[in-house]
């Protein structure tokens, strides 16, 4: 199964690579991986999607734990939450087909933020799979580029990840 | 700064090699008294040294390596201490700071090399920040699930021009790690109810009863329960290997009773022991009528392997105290006519196969009597310090391990190489014990540069050197899994070690019939000021036994090279 893992660490040298070395010498998968400082400047931010069995998953909390520059660790698949991330997308865009995925981008409620005569560039913000869902769309449009920032979540409530 | 912060930790010995990179702490070294260095030969030997103090007394060893080749020399001796859970803490010098990533004579990324074995690893970037990143390093290394710390220090933070106000801290606080102290009451409630309910129970017990410093608990506990005790190949010692109640270790090369009364058992109550492959043997059929209890101070040992159906997290020590609490306190006692049914069942096995070896009318020696005599002559009461192969199995299994902290080996990762400095680490620390390393050809060779160091400190260790003439374990698998393809594992100019050990001040000693053996070791024994270095010639073709038979369950052993249960 796929889960959410939050994770607040100490912004020092170092500490995102004890993260990404820890899963691959135990042979955990990252599907994403998001990191960025937050409003206490001591910490960072990390959101890693991984795919795996509930035992995997345990091993995964529990080894995070144990690294020292780890402060916190939720798995956010555990109750409600909101996950969100950002695409960009750049698609050769000319003749009727330039139409089309101007009424593609505003059905997933996409923006065009770059335009050229032959080329759009689409922000899509939305869960993975709607992101997903966006691509297939498009069909037989050309994709030039594809960039995705990474999940980022948070709970829903009032839970909160925080010291 | 450096120095003066060892001190102020206590540490007495550190054990080292200078280069470059640490000049200026090996300058400082040299103009004080407190801490003493000792020079090894090769920065492996360092590492080990620090870890077998740190096996033998449960402190934090420290070895000193410089930056590049030092560094990663160390490397292998971190991994040892890691895969054991053994608390200890190595500086490595690093090239100045403005050089570091340039490719710079003699730099590696000692922080990216060490981190999958270490605990925690600190790089020093503020000269002032040096008593507390060490402080920080102790601590860390001691507390909880031990393990390794890495202090990489860049040349110019130790710059004897600058200075900086020092003060050690008392103590560090990290607000991310804050080591269990207790177990959850509720859970040990359950867990000690379920322990006296059982009818064919068996204490299961590992390494951190030994790092733990559990091994009293363990054996009030068990008295009290009258229940078998098994320990793992880390946690010999833990249990008097003498006492009726022991059934010996478990595992791969475990006896045939621990094996056996594990699998047919109804409650396995595991204690700071990880269910590690060379115990369980097959998972999917290991104990299949056995619920587990499984303390652990590592959340993360717990249902790693083997499921837990009571998990406690906390420290060996404390969470035993308690279930000896709750067992005198309770009401319940052990069913005494199950567990009269249960040792008879034991003793049963116990006389079937317990612990036997063939030996033949020749002279020729068993490696199995070697350690036999090995215990009677100590008393069983030396450390022994083990280096890696068929050696450490027959130590294991015949040498009668009465105390915590005596035998020291390197269970997890398996060094070959690790037991003369071992040896050496614990000699140095308690020089009127009596310290055995026991080793093979093969191992011996991995760190016999080190005769040298012995000479230079009187380190007057005994070395029992299982000569076989091959690298006994890697042959026993290849005669049972390769149709006997000897594949590289003999050796065919081995030196002559008596004129070796010889040739490095010491005394050596060829023994090759038993009938000479009990003498011989005696006499080795009775010189306390030399290093007696025993090249003894054992018989090439044995095999250790029990084996168990891959992938199987606990009780599916080869218990010689003919018979299997």
């Amino acid at each position: 199964m796929r889960h959410i893992i939050s994770v607040l660490l100490e912004n020092e040298p170092g500490a995102l690579s004890r993260v990404v070395g820890l899963f691959s010498q135990r042979n955990y998968n990252i599907e994403s991986l998001t990191v960025a400082p937050t409003d206490d400047a001591t910490l960072s931010r990390l959101t890693v999607t991984t795919v795996g069995d509930d035992r995997v998953i345990e091993q995964i909390t529990k080894h995070l734990n144990k690294l020292i520059d780890v402060v916190k660790v939720v798995d956010l698949t555990e109750g409600e939450h909101i996950e969100r991330e950002l695409m960009m997308i750049k698609l050769k865009a000319s003749g009727a087909n330039r139409a089309e995925i101007k009424r593609t981008a505003d059905i997933f409620r996409g923006q065009i933020i770059d335009v050229t005569p032959n080329t759009y560039t689409v922000q899509l913000i939305g869960a993975s799979d709607k992101l997903d869902a966006f691509i297939s769309a498009l069909g037989t449009t050309s994709i030039m580029e594809v960039v995705r920032s990474g999940v980022s979540g948070i709970a829903r409530g009032e839970k909160t990840l925080s010291l | 700064m450096v120095v003066r912060a060892l001190h102020d930790e206590g540490v007495k010995y550190i054990y080292g090699y200078p280069g470059g990179a640490l000049l200026h702490v090996y300058d400082a070294l040299f103009r004080q008294e407190d801490v003493q260095h000792i020079l090894v030969r090769h920065e492996q030997a360092a590492t080990h040294m620090a870890d077998a103090y740190a096996r033998a007394t449960g402190k934090a060893g420290v070895a000193l390596v410089t930056s590049g080749p030092g560094a990663t020399n160390a490397v292998t001796g971190i991994a040892t201490a890691y895969m054991d859970s053994i608390p200890m803490v190595v500086i490595t010098g690093q090239v100045m700071s403005h050089l570091i990533g340039e490719d710079a004579f003699q730099e590696t990324d000692m922080m990216g090399i060490s981190r999958p074995i270490v605990k925690h690893n600190f790089s020093v970037s503020r000269p002032e920040e040096i008593p507390t990143i060490i402080k920080k390093a102790f601590h860390i290394a001691q507390t909880g699930r031990p393990g390794p710390v890495v202090v990489d220090i860049p040349k110019d933070m130790t710059s004897p021009t600058e200075r900086y106000e020092y003060e050690y801290p008392k103590s560090v606080k990290l607000r991310s790690y804050s080591p269990i102290s207790r177990g959850h009451s509720g859970q040990i409630k359950k867990a000690t109810d379920l322990l006296l309910a059982a009818k064919r129970p068996v204490l299961y017990t590992g390494g951190g009863v030994i790092m733990g410093n559990a091994s009293d608990e363990l054996i009030q506990l068990a008295r009290m329960l009258n229940y078998p005790v098994t320990n793992t190949l880390m946690g010999l010692g833990g249990f008097p290997g003498t006492d009726r109640q022991f059934i010996g270790m478990l595992g791969m090369h475990g006896s045939y009773e621990a094996n056996m009364a594990m699998h047919h058992s109804d409650l396995i109550l595991a204690v700071g022991a990880r269910f590690d492959d060379r115990v369980t043997n097959g998972l999917d059929k290991f104990c299949p009528t056995a619920k587990i209890i499984h303390i652990d101070i590592d959340p993360a040992s717990i249902s790693k392997t083997i499921k837990a159906d009571i998990p406690i997290v906390g420290p060996a020590q404390a969470v035993l105290a308690e279930m000896i609490e709750l067992v005198a306190a309770s009401k319940k006692q052990p069913d005494a006519a199950a567990l009269k049914t249960w040792w008879e069942q034991i003793d049963e096995w116990r006389t079937r196969h317990g612990g036997r070896y063939r030996t033949d009318d020749s002279d020729k020696m068993k490696p199995q009597q070697v350690i036999e005599m090995l215990s009677k002559v100590t008393n069983g009461d030396a450390y022994v310090c083990s280096d890696v192969g068929q050696h450490q199995m027959f130590a294991a299994q015949y040498y009668k391990f009465n105390k915590p902290n005596r035998w020291i080996n390197s269970g997890g990762l398996g060094t070959m190489g690790f037991g003369l400095p071992a040896a050496m680490g614990v000699k140095m620390n308690f020089p009127d014990a009596d310290v055995a390393c026991v080793t093979g050809e093969g191992s011996i060779q991995m760190n016999i540069q080190e005769l040298s160091t012995c000479k230079q400190y009187d380190l007057p260790v005994k070395i029992i050197n299982l000569n076989n003439q091959s690298l006994g374990m890697v042959r026993q698998w290849q005669d049972m899994n390769y149709e006997s393809r000897h594949s590289h594992s003999y050796m065919k100019s081995l030196p002559d070690f008596i004129k070796l050990a010889e040739a490095y001040g010491h005394v050596g000693m060829k023994v090759e019939k038993y009938s000479d053996l009990e003498a011989a070791m005696r006499e080795a024994f009775a010189m306390k000021d030399r290093l007696v270095f025993m090249d003894i010639y054992v018989d090439p073709f044995e095999h250790v036994y029990p084996m168990q038979v891959p992938r199987g369950s606990m009780r599916d052993m080869w218990l010689t090279k003919t018979e299997r249960t």
